[in-house]
């Protein structure tokens, strides 16, 4: 409420009651009425408008370029994934194949050894044979050479005259032979 | 309910519920047309209230905003989007003009709920001023944007053509009484309500401790008068940018 005034002007009690309609304060009121307006858009326009239009776009950049930024760790992550997977396979499929190749590996070596042992024990087998042989041919010879001489020596004992070494030889060989 | 009484206690008392309109000079005698007046102040006030609001609370620019920023940010989202929707897209270059509208006279309605404040926007000379500014503005817009074209505004042309002429002479009338309807909507309604809140308070005064029930209506009405000083700031700048689409789109 204004405070009570001997106003410079009566017309406000004039005017049927209504201070509004006392035009001889419109001056006063229109002047102070643009110098508020324009004062105003000045400040709304300068100042207020650009600040909170420039908060508004700096939160709605952070946030779409937060949006992007998870997007994309999310394609990285899907891709370190596939990435992960192919290596798995790719592992599994190599360590299939190297056990593949040392089996075969370990076959072929088999193999071989077990072929070079046959060929060792065979070559043993000819050689003892061959020893065998050996020993059974001077043996059957010693026991000639026992004959004739114990033929010979009984020849002499028996009948000294008829001592024929060759015969007796002979005659031994014949036996030895039948 | 105690209406008819304090209409009876009025003649009575020494109520003046219309002495809180007058505009008097802070300094001095005389009211000039440069004088600092009771006007002055609260447009001051005014001014500094809504720089609260929209330069020192939105000082932070903080990403996430603080009350203060929230506040303003919602004022500017709030005007913006109504002058979007209704004026339309092109309607938004003028965006600054209405916010200004706006705000100027929310904050007004709103000061002047306070006791033994003065109120700005229950002047038909300021809201006058406000909706003649208002009217030539737009009007200046429909003629420079689309020359006579802008007339088509008043030619119906979805009318049977026999009716055209008629509807025209309405559509006239009717647009010329805007400018009236706009400021007499305003003031009316502030002053009616200011006036109200008086009478009641000069009526509790004379009762004195028993005033009960003068204050409950006092209170009463106040949060009312919260509602008509925010409705009425926000049917100001609908029926601006109303305004302003008819100006932008002339045709109906």
């Amino acid at each position: 409420m204004a405070e009570h005034t001997d106003a410079a002007n009566g017309a406000a009690e004039s005017s049927a009651g209504m201070p509004q309609l006392d035009f001889s304060t419109f001056p006063n009121q229109i002047f102070w009425l643009v110098v508020a307006l324009v004062a105003l858009y000045f400040i709304v326009n300068r100042v207020a408008i650009p600040q909170i239009r420039g908060a508004i776009e700096d939160r709605d950049q952070v946030v779409s370029s937060d949006l992007e930024s998870a997007a994309e760790l999310r394609a990285q992550a899907a891709a370190a994934e596939d990435a992960y997977n192919k290596a798995l396979a790719e592992a599994r499929a190599e360590a299939q194949r190297i056990a593949a190749e040392t089996r075969a590996e370990i076959q072929t070596e088999l193999d071989a050894a077990s072929a070079k042992a046959n060929a060792e024990i065979a070559a043993r087998t000819a050689e003892s044979e061959k020893r065998i042989d050996e020993i059974r041919e001077s043996a059957s010879q010693s026991v000639e050479q026992v004959a004739a001489d114990v033929g010979a020596a009984i020849v002499a004992a028996i009948m000294p005259d008829a001592a024929d070494e060759a015969a007796v030889k002979a005659a031994v060989d014949a036996q030895m032979k039948g | 309910m105690a209406e008819t009484a304090a209409e009876k206690s009025v003649s009575g008392l020494n109520i003046k519920p219309m002495e809180q309109f007058e505009v008097v000079p802070l300094f001095g005698d005389a009211l000039r047309w440069y004088s600092i007046s009771n006007v002055t102040l609260w447009m001051a006030l005014t001014l500094a209230a809504i720089t609260l609001l929209l330069v020192v609370g939105a000082r932070g620019r903080a990403l996430i905003p603080t009350r203060g920023q929230s506040m303003a940010e919602l004022t500017y989202g709030f005007t913006r989007k109504m002058v979007e929707d209704v004026a339309g897209k092109d309607g938004v270059q003028y965006f600054p003009y209405i916010l200004t509208l706006f705000t100027f006279i929310l904050f007004a309605n709103l000061l002047a709920l306070i006791p033994m404040s003065f109120s700005v926007t229950a002047q038909f000379a300021v809201t006058a001023v406000l909706a003649l500014a208002v009217f030539i503005s737009v009007t200046a817009i429909g003629f420079i944007k689309h020359g006579a074209g802008f007339l088509g505004l008043f030619w119906v042309a979805s009318a049977p053509l026999a009716l055209r002429p008629v509807l025209a002479v309405i559509e006239l009338i009717s647009y010329f009484v805007r400018p009236v309807s706009h400021s007499i909507r305003l003031a009316g309604n502030l002053m009616a309500g200011h006036a109200v809140l008086k009478v009641f308070a000069g009526f509790a005064g004379a009762l004195g401790l028993g005033a009960v029930l003068p204050i409950f209506a006092i209170t009463a009405i106040y949060g009312l008068e919260l509602l008509v000083a925010v409705i009425q700031a926000y049917v100001f700048t609908i029926l601006t940018c109303v305004y302003l689409r008819d100006a932008l789109h002339p045709s109906h």
